[in-house]
């Protein structure tokens, strides 16, 4: 059944909040935060989980559910105390149902051991607090005696009555508040008379005089006899809801009149005096009378005219939550998609009309400028639509600092930043696993263990922080941790004994801590098995690349260390420089310029034979004629008189394009090379310009390791990253 | 007419299930997300019908109930609370606050009609 189909998926993706709130929750409480709505908050995750996992029949995920959330009850009510470690088996509770979630989900199977295991330990917390003689269950209990046993006793009482017709005396007084819980004697006898065949007698001697009378006051008995195959389990369920409001007796009439058993029911407060025979007023049928009800409705008639859109606007917060819609990734990125073609159709237009030689004042072009402006809204409005927030995310991360601080032995706390800030959707997916590993990496390697933290003067608890935030159009996470920082000693010694540098290469700190990213570089003095698996912060970095963003180390030795990651806020668009090359132009990314040049002659040095450097800012950087290198020109161009774009690659060496001009500068939208053609080393993707022509995008860290390979460059620890 | 039900949940999953089966069964539903939601909509419009979660934020099911049994204009109206285990406990509260009854979560859709039918008007 599809709507079936659909309320599940409804269902997981509503999991994946609780599971994240419930989160959120554990981690404040384990930091001491006790507040009723934090813990209230946390109580109902659970609980929904189970609920929703009880109407799809998913019994494993119930069943831990519901001890998991048995023993948040305790913590709710005060008798479970939120010591470290019950906080701790909270906190694996929390990871064990997030897996059953994922399980349950993708119809895959579960360690039944771990999960027994966690019950067995969520029980042994609640068993403890049984022992102390505390009142459990005292909360609402039977506080003004109503109790609810006699429902389930009737259940069972009367399980194999034959379908045959019998004749029930049924007697009921309800108590005078009945109708105040919105239960009404003429719907009990409505449904009755639906059962068979049916009488019924009014007794109106409890009807107090006038002054005495409250209005809303239930104050008739009435008597039914019944003929009916249903069985008397189906007349105590429609009573369900009333047996504590009213004296109800319901005797089994089989042959003629019989001395009936006393129903189950418990009397009501006060005494009533039984029914005589002689009736003030005989109803004579059934079908209820509707007038009654009417009345009540009249009664409500303060009836406001309903107004859907009224009441979404008088709760913002509440209406977002049912205002949303879900839609298809793929319908999302197909507008994404048509809205990339509008930009470039925009594009064109505006440059046509210059063509045309129409003034800027002109009512085209004024009107070109406000569609410019208008195009720019629509797409950044889509790309918002793909945008996430990197709560979800980070949250995971929790999680791993958790298993990892239980397998070593450290004592470390993540601290989160700038959850709410959103980024692409795609970008999120792809961030987790290099972010695991630099998660795993500061802890494995970053945070010291306790007793080393301690004799250097520093808590034993490390300090792991994750941070997001935007910063002038791009997304900076920061991973850092405040551990012994990198050990360039070493890190040097095994470059060196790895071959990657030459024993007397002088690096200054910043080029030794990026060695970090060279393939198969490990500093662990043993590989664990914790960040040691075969992956190496190079494909950390390559998985930053490939997203269009850089990564960047900065350590303090006993400080700490610090790994930033700026990354686009899409993948669909680009903002770059448009410049031009022996008569092609090409798109190199804006992030990565630094600055652009027009070299006087005296700037511009040669090195041996081929190659040449420009005075940059005190040190030199290798002029590279991208012309020459993507082979559009046979010779070098003069740099005296051609622009120069000093860029950065990731390692943070500074290299000096050059170029013939510079065209302008803008937005473009990413076509993927790969998909329509194939990789090209150098070369990141392509774009249509505003003339219709197709210009390639450079990836200038590939480009420039590309122009060492041939011999161009001169830094050694370039061609080694290469 | 149809009769108008509304339905107070913080779970969209029960929501969705909630407004399935009682649409199916040929009722109009309206929605709220929380106790607090409930009372607003209720200001717009008066339901035949009220059935409600207990644990929700800001004003759980008991303090939902109680405040539509204080204000004379609702007088009358059947709230049937959901549970998840027929927990007496729960439902002498809910009895105590104002309900009309009570349906035990998981429900089949069946038996939520059913209920619903035996004590609307």
């Amino acid at each position: 059944m599809d709507t079936m189909a659909a309320i599940r998926e409804t269902f997981f993706q509503e999991c994946e909040e609780q599971l994240g709130e419930l989160e959120v929750g554990l981690n404040a409480m384990e930091e001491g935060v006790a507040d009723s709505e934090t813990v209230n908050a946390v109580f109902r995750a659970v609980h929904s989980i189970k609920g929703g996992a009880g109407a799809f029949k998913l019994d494993r995920l119930v069943r831990f559910a519901h001890t998991f959330e048995t023993s948040l009850d305790l913590i709710r009510a005060g008798q479970l105390a939120t010591s470290p470690t019950v906080m701790r088996t909270m906190l694996r509770s929390a990871d064990l149902l997030a897996d059953l979630v994922k399980a349950s989900r993708s119809d895959h199977p579960v360690d039944e051991a771990r999960v027994d295991a966690q019950i067995a330990e969520l029980k042994a917390l609640s068993e403890d607090v049984k022992e102390a003689p505390t009142e459990a269950n005292a909360g609402g209990g039977g506080a003004d005696g109503l109790d609810f046993q006699p429902v389930l006793l009737q259940l069972d009482d009367f399980g194999e009555t034959e379908p045959q017709a019998a004749r029930y005396a049924i007697k009921l007084i309800p108590a005078p508040d009945l109708y105040r819980k919105g239960n009404e004697t003429v719907r009990l006898l409505r449904e009755l008379s639906r059962m068979g065949e049916f009488r019924v007698e009014c007794d109106t001697r409890h009807v107090p005089m006038l002054d005495a009378l409250d209005p809303e006051g239930a104050y008739f008995g009435w008597r039914v006899e019944l003929t009916t195959s249903e069985d008397e389990a189906a007349i105590h369920e429609l009573f369900e809801f009333v047996v504590d409001d009213c004296e109800l007796e319901i005797v089994v009439d089989r042959a003629g009149p019989a001395v009936a058993p006393e129903a189950s029911a418990p009397a009501a407060a006060e005494p009533i005096a039984p029914l005589v025979a002689a009736p003030a007023f005989v109803a004579p049928v059934a079908p209820a009378p509707a007038e009654p009800i009417e009345a009540v409705a009249a009664a409500t008639a303060t009836v406001v005219e309903p107004d859907k859109a009224k009441v979404e606007a008088a709760k913002p917060d509440a209406a977002a939550s049912l205002a949303t819609i879900r839609v298809d990734l793929e319908r999302v990125d197909r507008l994404i998609n048509l809205v990339g073609e509008l930009v470039i159709n925009q594009a064109m237009l505006s440059q046509r009309v210059l063509e045309a030689g129409l003034a800027r004042s002109s009512s085209v072009a004024a009107g070109l400028g406000a569609l410019e402006q208008l195009t720019r809204e629509i797409q950044e409005g889509v790309m918002a639509i793909r945008a996430q927030p990197v709560k979800p995310l980070f949250q995971r991360m929790s999680r791993i600092v958790r298993e990892l601080t239980d397998a070593t032995g450290k004592i470390v706390r993540l601290r989160t930043e700038g959850e709410a800030t959103e980024v692409d959707r795609t970008v999120i997916e792809r961030l987790a696993d290099p972010l695991t590993h630099m998660i795993r990496n500061a802890v494995d390697h970053g945070v010291e263990r306790p007793e080393v933290r301690e004799a250097a003067g520093k808590p034993a608890q490390g300090e792991v922080k994750l941070s997001a935030a935007h910063r002038s159009g791009r997304i900076v996470i920061e991973v850092s941790d405040d551990g012994a920082g990198i050990n360039r000693q070493r890190v040097r010694e095994i470059a060196i004994k790895k071959e990657l540098i030459a024993p007397d290469a002088q690096l200054t700190d910043g080029e030794i801590d990026n060695l970090l990213f060279m393939p198969g570089f490990s500093t662990a003095q043993t590989v664990s098995n914790i960040s040691g698996r075969g992956v190496g912060m190079d494909v950390v970095k390559r998985s930053i690349q490939a997203l269009g963003g850089r990564i960047t180390i900065a350590s303090r030795p006993g400080h700490g260390s610090i790994f930033s990651m700026s990354l686009p806020l899409t993948l669909a668009v680009l903002d770059g420089m448009v410049v031009k090359v022996a008569d092609q132009t090409l798109v190199v990314p804006l992030t990565a310029i630094v600055e652009t040049l027009r070299p006087k002659a005296g700037d511009v040095h040669a090195l041996g034979v081929n190659a040449r450097v420009i005075s940059d800012r005190g040190g030199f950087a290798p002029l590279i004629d991208v012309g020459q290198e993507l082979g559009y020109r046979r010779d070098a161009a003069d740099p005296v008189g051609s622009v120069v774009l000093v860029v950065e690659t990731e390692v943070s060496t500074r290299c000096a394009l050059v170029v013939d001009a510079i065209h302008d500068q803008r937005q473009v939208v990413i076509k993927s090379l790969e998909a329509n053609y194939r990789q090209v080393p150098g070369i990141a993707a392509a774009t249509i310009l505003g003339d219709g022509r197709v210009a390639l995008i450079l990836d200038i860290d590939t480009f420039v390791a590309r122009t060492n390979r041939s011999g161009a460059g001169q830094e050694s620890l370039l061609a080694a990253v290469g | 007419m149809s009769m108008t039900i509304l339905t107070v949940d913080d779970s969209r999953t029960m929501r969705d299930m909630l407004k399935v089966a009682l649409m199916e069964a040929g009722y109009r539903v309206i929605q709220a997300v929380d106790g607090q939601h409930g009372l607003e909509v209720l200001e717009q419009e008066t339901p035949h019908v009220i059935i409600t979660d207990i644990n929700m934020p800001k004003l759980d099911g008991f303090g939902f109930i109680e405040n539509v049994r204080r204000d004379q204009r609702y007088l009358g109206i059947p709230i049937l609370v959901l549970t998840t285990e027929s927990s007496p406990e729960k439902k002498n509260l809910a009895r105590r606050a104002g309900a009309t009854g009570w349906i035990v979560k998981p429900f089949d859709s069946a038996k939520l009609v059913d209920v619903v039918r035996r004590v609307a008007a």
